[in-house]
């Protein structure tokens, strides 16, 4: 198992040096540069060139690159072009949030989609299995800043029982010494501070959540109609044993190893991609801070930002990967 | 396993609880004396000569104040810093007599000697700082430093000359050459006064210049401790999430209304509309025209509008052919049916532009602007006597994925004069690329034959309009004009007012003349808040102090 994990990170290097390649490429193949950006309408040749010359993009792009890699070797990203703080201060402020949404949306997506997929499953063929149908095929086709403002629509302007953006109440004035703000306030003992954070959660989790969910649900039911004419089951069965034991020991153990393949895989989607969700609901996350320095041209940003989210999905594998093992013995053998 | 599946039953249920509840709690607010504002997004540092984007500037003018300000919801200037100011006759020395009695917020006294430090540290800015970038301001303005950098002016051609503090309460500013223009940019936020001690404190240029020879700023000056002598002072600012300003108790004028103020940033339009609904934030500015009939259909909201100071128009370079021709340029301005376009995509917000100056600002030219009603006809004449064979190809360009308060929907502009130039014998060309930096791009180095651009002023003067666009060559416009760039020039080194004024009358008549562009529209940009927010007057550019503002629930 050890080797088997060592082996798996040794990996990610080669992966991150192609992809750093990669990133930096294609950032300056797109059309116009950030000292254009910068200066919008105000911009003058001069002033363009200036801008380039103080951020070296006028130098090589070997150069270039290798400086890149040079301080990303050392721990360093870079200054954003557009804030001027550091692409890491900026990350450890950003990636928080983006966290706590995909633990929520996660959350979400598996609390409900576990069990409607096994129940989907043990109902087969009934109005219940195909009305679980129908919900995922919503959840899936619907495009997530639909939902979103529908749902803001809703519970937020409507009726005024959730709150439509951010992470907190402003008007509540509480520390945050993890950045994660449901336990920040559950640390300090501070309540309604966690209850806060976690209304400010609800909304955007079940829009983010509403893919995974569907998708969760499908993969549960296929897998346990699967499982459930398995030879074992069949023999565990004769043996005498009663229906919810085979289910709890033999199916729903069996079922959940491509269930957690997929959590995993959409853990890291939604960790990378949560880009509508958070612009629409105002969450100071990655994916809306991505998806500006984009706008922006914001080189720093975009290398570091996109780097570290690559790091992050290999992790999140390699942990799927672990838990393969966890669940399945088999798998930790071979 | 069996616990499993309880575990799995049991955050299931807790979900729906947690759900439900939430339902049931709703959110009820008060604090009258709390004002939260939506921004679209967060300021990038609170130190004025630093910066030039809206968001900082907005918190900025509010911790901070210069000699001069601008009288609310004008371009008028008046007294702030400075209780009054003179010129010497040759226009070369500025005494400024200052206001007595008043503390910057961490209580040390405002004086002579603090406005000269403020005026030394910007012209004393080390060069990583001296680009367009970061010190847009100083460098459009008074445009040279003390150690020029490598492309940077250097003092000689500086406006800006030196500060003697004569006393506690006269300050004397010293230029290089005549300018007019210089009083109107004091008024800028940029130019805001700082406390010397904070600055030293707090090290606001301190800061290194990493492998790429980008500045960092190390010292907290700009992000914690921004120290003015203005009604609110910085509280708190956590990046992404909030941003608090509180009264300053101290403050030399009438007391502020609100005791605090939060900005939280919301870059999404439709979010901050829903923010308003929902009385998560009491107001915000650049309110998308879609939104302005919603706002309006609230009992609880309403729309502010901002005064028209921009322009919005059709640019003609004159480097590609025939646009070098003034019969194809008065063609052009004869084709376009700006009436239609004001009048169908501006919902009520926009008056037609006949001259580049918008009516506010001094210099606007009250009479003998040539007028250029649509008249496909006499375009058809025109280009015919240029001798062109009809029709004639024009490449026009338009933005997309922007919206401007002079041009909230490019697309739509440009198709209507598309169609107005059809029938004025032009065969338009379409090309279209996203704004920023392809758009501004393609623009600004010459390459766009006819363009929809636009300009909002940055503070109250005819030279930031008339000068920035026209008193130069430039790759925009692609144009040599000597007579203008020396009558602009004569104007903005023009000390007498009345005689400025007229100055810049004749040249804005002439730029009609001449036609380096077509201008069509001056656009009132909207702001909205909750209908029980008072005192709320909105600035032609864009900075109102909050101090006389209060919210009653």
């Amino acid at each position: 198992m050890l080797r088997f994990v060592v082996r798996r990170l040794l990996l990610v290097v080669p992966i991150l040096i192609g992809l750093s390649l990669l990133i930096f490429l294609w950032i300056r193949a797109l059309p116009g540069s950030p000292a254009q950006a910068l200066l919008g309408e105000r911009a003058t040749p001069a002033a363009i060139a200036q801008i380039r010359h103080q951020y070296g993009l006028d130098r090589p792009l070997y150069v270039q690159y290798w400086n890149y890699v040079d301080k990303t070797v050392h721990g360093e990203l870079g200054t954003s072009i557009v804030s001027r703080r550091p692409v890491t201060t900026e990350l450890r402020e950003r990636f928080p949030a983006t966290v706590e949404l995909t633990l929520a949306a996660m959350l979400f997506a598996i609390s409900l989609g576990i069990p409607l997929g096994f129940l989907a499953a043990k109902k087969y063929g009934t109005v219940f299995d195909h009305g679980s149908l129908v919900v995922s095929l919503v959840g899936v086709s619907t495009p997530i800043f639909f939902l979103a403002l529908l749902l803001k629509y809703v519970f937020s302007v409507k009726f005024g029982w959730l709150p439509s953006v951010g992470r907190q109440d402003v008007l509540l004035d509480t520390p945050h010494p993890t950045s994660f703000y449901v336990l920040d306030g559950i640390v300090t003992g501070r309540w309604t501070s966690a209850w806060d954070a976690v209304k400010h959660l609800i909304l955007p989790a079940v829009a983010l959540g509403s893919i995974p969910l569907a998708i969760i649900a499908r993969i549960t039911r296929a897998a346990v109609l699967d499982v459930q004419n398995e030879d074992y089951v069949r023999t565990a069965r004769a043996k005498g044993m009663g229906p919810w034991t085979v289910d709890a020991r033999h199916v729903f153990r069996n079922a959940m190893l491509p269930v957690s393949t997929i959590i995993g895989l959409q853990t890291g989607l939604l960790l990378s991609g949560a880009v509508l969700t958070e612009t629409v609901f105002a969450l100071p996350g990655m994916g809306s801070w991505l998806a500006n320095a984009i706008f922006n041209r914001d080189y720093p940003v975009i290398q570091g930002g996109i780097l570290f989210t690559a790091l992050v999905f290999v992790l999140v594998n390699l942990l799927v990967d672990i838990s393969y093992g966890i669940i399945n013995p088999r798998i930790r053998v071979s | 396993m069996r616990k499993l599946l309880k575990v799995g039953a049991a955050i299931a249920a807790l979900s729906v609880v947690v759900a439900a509840s939430a339902l049931a709690a709703a959110d009820k607010r008060s604090a009258s004396d709390t004002l939260v504002f939506g921004a679209a997004s967060d300021p990038v540092i609170l130190d004025g000569p630093l910066v030039s984007d809206g968001e900082s500037l907005r918190v900025i003018d509010q911790i901070f104040e210069g000699l001069v300000g601008l009288k609310p919801g004008t371009t008028v200037i008046e007294p702030k810093l400075a209780v009054s100011w003179k010129a010497s006759p040759n226009g070369l020395i500025w005494i400024f007599n200052l206001r007595k009695n008043v503390k910057f917020q961490d209580g040390t006294p405002f004086n002579a000697a603090a406005v000269c430090a403020n005026f030394d540290r910007w012209y004393s800015f080390p060069g990583p700082l001296q680009t367009d970038a970061v010190t847009y301001y100083w460098n459009t303005v008074f445009g040279g430093f003390k150690k020029p950098a490598q492309g940077s002016p250097g003092p000689d051609k500086s406006l800006y000359r030196g500060c003697k503090a004569s006393g506690q309460s006269t300050a004397k500013i010293i230029l290089n050459r005549r300018s007019s223009s210089f009083l109107g940019a004091l008024a800028l936020t940029n130019f805001g006064i700082a406390s010397p001690t904070a600055l030293k404190k707090y090290q606001a240029d301190a800061g290194s210049v990493d492998a790429d020879g980008v500045f960092h700023p190390t010292g907290t000056f700009g992000t914690q401790h921004p120290i003015g002598t203005g009604p609110f002072m910085l509280k708190s600012w956590k990046v992404g999430d909030r941003l608090e300003l509180t009264a300053n108790p101290n403050y030399w004028g009438p007391k502020p209304k609100l005791k605090r103020i939060i900005f939280r940033a919301i870059s999404d339009n439709s979010a901050r509309l829903q923010a308003l609904q929902t009385g998560e934030i009491q107001g915000y500015d650049l309110v998308a025209p879609q939104d302005i009939a919603t706002i309006k259909g609230s009992s609880k909201l309403k729309v502010l509008d901002r005064p028209a100071f921009n322009v919005g128009y059709v640019g003609l370079n004159q480097s590609i052919p025939p646009m070098n021709n003034i019969l194809v340029r008065r063609a052009v301005a004869y084709g376009l049916d700006r009436n239609a376009v004001v009048k169908s995509f501006y919902s009520g917000r926009g008056e037609v532009a006949d001259q580049f100056l918008p009516p506010l600002v001094v210099g606007f030219a009250k009479s003998g602007v040539p007028q250029y009603k649509y008249d496909p006809e006499k375009a058809k004449a025109l280009l015919r006597q240029a001798g062109l064979t009809l029709p004639v190809k024009v490449d026009f360009w338009y933005p997309t994925n922007v919206s401007r308060p002079y041009m909230p929907d490019p697309k739509r502009n440009f198709e209507a004069f598309a169609a107005s130039l059809a029938k004025a014998g032009f065969q338009v060309v379409p090309h279209s690329a996203p704004w920023r930096p392809d758009y501004l791009g393609a623009t600004q180095s010459g390459k766009a034959q006819m363009f929809l651009l636009g300009w909002t002023g940055d503070f109250g003067d005819p030279a930031n309009f008339l000068n920035v666009h026209f008193g130069a060559e430039s790759g925009l416009f692609g144009f040599k004009n000597p007579a203008l760039f020396d009558l602009l020039a004569r104007a903005d080194a023009e000390t007498n007012p009345a005689a400025r004024i007229g100055l810049y009358q004749k040249a804005s008549v002439e730029v009609m003349k001449f036609l380096p562009m077509v201008p069509y529209v001056h656009s009132k940009p909207a702001l909205a808040f909750q209908k029980n927010v008072q005192g709320y007057v909105p600035s032609p550019v864009s900075l109102e102090s909050f101090a006389t503002v209060s919210y009653s629930r």
